[in-house]
């Protein structure tokens, strides 16, 4: 039932914030507390010195939010969603579709100025719903997994967006469930699990905590794996991890492509044959290895369900937004 | 778009920022009602469903009574066209008053209820706008019905004024029921659930009641439900002011059958009292999933 428990977060004024973890960490639900959307059994929540669960219509007028889904009006243009928020906000009629038509300049909608949002893309759907949270200009910008469903330039083109709005100094909590989303665009990362905040610093500290890339190996023949590991070991940088069968090995690796051909080279020259090999960035689910035991993805949780169901969840949150204090 | 030489929202954050401007919360009221009713006005013209079920549906109703039952149901005194069309109307008015449960949940399931929650605009705007919706699709659908009603033999056998009570009351009373379904569509959260549910509690009511043929011809138990229903009132309203009771027809001893137009006006300020304030307060808690 309790989706946070004890969650303690700090957004400093014109920085972004990410907050990293699985479906079901409590990210949403942190979100919607600090929009005024749900109010948590206990905790604190300020923004901009402002409490927002005593006074949540002073915080309305200062906050954007683009929730995890496109809430776009299907039936109405592009224009008219603006155009829609721009006089919801107050601004009047004039000044909501002055700034309907900017939006529309700056988000490259034009396409969609004029036509029933419904029949355009998730990205051009997460696009105007984007700028609809930029109607006015707020304090604090919210974004719940603004790339979460798009294809791989629709996200591409919401960094860019999130990047250059972050240029600007505009304060941002967004929330991902991918470690390199994270890295791109935050200036600080909270990793959340169970409702609580389980490491947080820099996209450097993080990465330097679960140590940069990974070499993988995939035996042919399993009987090989021992001889494997000790070869992994002298190239990498940590013990190898193997898989159940006994075929796939992983290693951390500094200089890892340096790592990878000096490892290709030793098991060639062994006569160990490879399925592949190759290097990966650490992901999520080797944050989430590392700081929690269980892994972060849904087929993860569930080989480590015992070890994640089990984790009671209490009463207490907090959760914390402070635009000026920190 | 290009996605990586540009950067379209350069200044979005650093121009100007439009302040609000600054008006009295009434006026900011109406405002935001007219916002979210105009919203809902724009979807009855985007989407088909709506058109038809606005007009067609009325259309192919007032034409299936009058002409299938019309040569087998006999009304004593008068024709089951006239008989028939207040029941016809009430039928569709209180069905029109669904839109509001499933496009509720349906807002809720896509999160648009979550954005308007975050926009400093009045709590009872998106149901005042919702709301509205309704009453503009039975407005159009009673139009329709009555020119298909005339066209037929439908008269209308009273004063021009007695006339606009009886459309005043259907319209009404649907436009009441429209917040009853608001609360049950925010409740339920499943346009599919809060439009099954509509239905089988709907047919009943409107079909166990004077709508279609009267009362005293129904089985002890039905007609009991019939002369207490609250559609028998608005049907019973609506035959008598537009003067379409058939002479002789022996009325009920009920209250409600004998002062039906008061019996409506009071259903009618009961469910608003009720519903308005409930339906408020439900919007200002809830958030999709």
């Amino acid at each position: 039932m309790h989706a946070l428990d004890g969650l303690d977060l700090d957004v400093p004024k014109g920085t972004v914030t990410a907050l990293l973890g699985p479906n079901g960490a409590g990210k949403t639900t942190t979100v919607k507390v600090l929009t005024t959307l749900i109010e948590p059994d206990d905790g604190v929540a300020v923004i901009d010195d402002i409490d927002v669960l005593k006074h949540p219509d002073r915080i309305r007028p200062i906050i954007g939010v683009s929730g995890q889904y496109a809430a776009v009006d299907e039936n109405l243009t592009g224009f008219e969603n603006l155009d829609m928020v721009g006089r919801l906000y107050h601004l009047g009629a004039k000044r909501s579709r002055a700034r309907a038509k900017e939006l529309i300049d700056l988000f490259d909608l034009r396409e969609a100025q004029n036509r029933p949002v419904k029949g355009f893309s998730g990205g051009m759907r997460r696009r105007i719903d984007l700028a609809g949270a930029l109607v006015t200009r707020p304090k604090v910008l919210f974004l719940d997994e603004p790339t979460t469903g798009l294809d791989p330039r629709g996200r591409l083109g919401m960094w860019d967006i999130i990047t250059t709005l972050a240029g600007e100094g505009t304060t941002v909590l967004l929330t991902t469930q991918y470690l390199e989303e994270a890295d791109q665009l935050a200036d600080s990362i909270s990793v959340i699990d169970d409702g609580k905040v389980i490491a947080k610093g820099t996209s450097d500290e993080l990465k330097a905590s679960i140590g940069g890339q990974r070499l993988e190996i995939n035996l042919v023949d399993s009987g090989d794996s021992e001889i494997a590991i000790a070869i992994l070991r002298r190239f990498g940088h940590s013990d190898p991890t193997v898989s159940a069968d006994g075929r796939q090995l992983t290693v951390k690796a500094e200089d890892a492509p340096v790592a990878l051909q000096a490892a290709l080279a030793e098991f060639s020259s062994r006569g160990i044959r490879l399925y592949d090999a190759g290097m990966r960035r650490p992901t999520l689910d080797d944050v989430f290895l590392r700081l929690t035991g269980h892994m972060a993805s849904e087929e993860g949780a569930e080989n480590g369900g015992s070890n994640k169901s089990s984790t009671a969840k209490k009463s207490k949150r907090a959760a914390r937004k402070d635009g000026t204090k920190a | 778009m290009s996605t990586t030489t540009t950067h379209p929202a350069v200044a979005v954050a650093t121009a100007p920022a439009p302040a609000p401007v600054a008006h009295s919360p009434i006026v900011n009221w109406f405002s935001d009602g007219w916002i979210t009713t105009r919203r809902n006005l724009i979807k009855i013209k985007r989407v088909p469903d709506i058109v038809v079920f606005t007009t067609l549906q009325p259309i192919m109703f007032v034409l299936l009574f009058t002409y299938v039952y019309a040569g087998v149901i006999n009304i004593p005194g008068s024709s089951y066209t006239e008989f028939i069309m207040a029941g016809i109307f009430a039928q569709t008015v209180v069905f029109g008053s669904t839109y509001s449960g499933s496009a509720m949940a349906q807002d809720l399931k896509d999160g648009i209820i979550d954005r308007f929650r975050t926009l400093p605009m009045s709590p009872s705007a998106v149901l005042i706008g919702r709301t509205n919706g309704d009453l503009m699709i039975n407005t159009i659908s009673m139009a329709v019905m009555m020119g298909t009603g005339l066209i037929v033999g439908w008269r209308i056998r009273s004063s021009f004024l007695e006339a606009v009570a009886a459309i005043a009351l259907l319209l009404l009373f649907a436009y009441a029921f429209s917040w009853v379904m608001a609360f049950l569509g925010m409740s339920v959260r499943s346009p599919e659930v809060i439009n099954n549910v509509s239905f089988l509690v709907l047919f009943p009511l409107t079909f166990i009641s004077n709508a279609f043929v009267p009362s005293d011809t129904l089985p002890t138990p039905l007609r009991i439900f019939a002369e207490y229903n609250p559609v028998s009132a608005l049907v019973q309203a609506a035959r008598r002011l537009f003067g379409n009771v058939p002479p002789n027809t022996p009325v009920s001893d009920v209250w409600s059958m004998q002062n039906p137009e008061l019996t409506v006006l009071i259903g009618i300020a009961a469910l608003l009292i009720v519903f308005v304030p409930l339906s408020i307060r439900k919007f200002k808690k809830v958030s999709s999933r």
